[in-house]
């Protein structure tokens, strides 16, 4: 084991700026990018619902 | 052998790909975060100090994988790109669509924490060395397929003209990995190479093979997501889109 406390951890042998600054990056781009897609794909499932109900409703209603 | 061979072409249609790229998906979420999380325990608690950098030289766990994941997925996606053009299949070409965002966003990872590591090992957050250059371009590259791809209206004209500039683009990927042994550059050579055995603990290298699989398994779950997002977008006048169980609406009575 590398850290005799979570301050130790936490502190990473006063690389703390740079190592967290690294990880937090990735971290935050790896929970924003599949948020983002999956709006997208709802955003096209919802374009897609709407379109069909445009149809029908020009069916019934000539 | 002809019926198999149909078989496996059958998966090429966007109808047949994506049902079943929707239960690959949670698949390659959880092999993922396993890879992720082995990786990050190695990285932080089994991986020792450094001699030289301390713990500063702890962002190899993310600077590495995220660099050799944007020069990967850009092969992957010139070859998609490329047989997307030649075979006409327009799968393909989606699924080269679908790469660019995550390739992008490695590079700029890979610049990022290069950028993080640079500034307390060398005392500078960039300087313009021929490694550095050239994953800057790689970036670029990326942005620049992306931006060739939206400005043009006609889908499959999209799709020749980004598969054209991809394939040009690939010349850039093996400069950027030799670039370390070709000029004489500020980066440090090759951590880990086929032909001598790695300049590092094993712990080390174990940490990093095992981030680079939990980006890789990332990859492919997300680029699969994407590529459900793009077959809507563009399949929308199909029959069979319209016939999906999320997108069906029910007839009012």
């Amino acid at each position: 084991m590398n850290w005799n406390s979570a301050a130790e951890f936490f502190a990473m042998g006063g690389y703390a700026l740079y190592v967290w600054g690294s990880f937090g990056a990735c971290l935050l781009a790896f929970v924003v990018e599949p948020l983002l897609i999956r709006q997208r794909h709802s955003q096209a499932v919802r374009t897609l619902r709407r379109q069909t109900a445009a149809e029908q409703l020009e069916m019934e209603n000539p | 052998m002809s019926k198999q061979l149909t078989n496996w072409f059958r998966f090429a249609s966007p109808q047949t790909f994506y049902p079943l790229a929707g239960k690959m998906i949670p698949v390659f979420w959880v092999l993922a975060v396993l890879f992720g999380v082995a990786g990050l325990w190695m990285g932080f608690f089994v991986a020792p100090t450094d001699a030289t950098q301390g713990e500063g030289y702890r962002i190899i766990f993310v600077h590495v994988p995220t660099s050799w994941m944007s020069m990967f997925i850009y092969l992957v996606m010139a070859g998609w790109a490329a047989m997307g053009l030649s075979l006409n299949a327009r799968l393909s070409s989606m699924m080269a669509q679908a790469l660019a965002p995550t390739g992008a966003l490695m590079a700029f990872l890979s610049l990022w924490t290069g950028a993080f590591w640079g500034k307390p090992m060398w005392g500078t957050w960039w300087v313009w060395d021929a490694r550095l250059t050239s994953e800057l371009i790689l970036f670029f590259l990326y942005l620049g397929f992306i931006a060739l791809q939206a400005s043009i209206e006609d889908p499959r004209r999209a799709d020749k003209a980004g598969a054209i500039l991809a394939l040009v683009g690939v010349v850039n990927v093996p400069i950027i990995y030799f670039s370390v042994t070709w000029w004489n550059t500020l980066h440090q050579g090759a951590s880990v190479s086929i032909n001598k055995s790695p300049s590092m603990a094993m712990t080390m290298l174990w940490g990093m093979l095992l981030m680079a699989l939990c980006l890789w398994m990332y990859s492919i779950a997300v680029a699969l997501t994407r590529v459900r997002a793009i077959i809507l977008e563009r399949e929308s006048h199909t029959e069979w889109v319209k016939q999906l169980p999320e997108t069906k609406v029910e007839v009012a009575a």
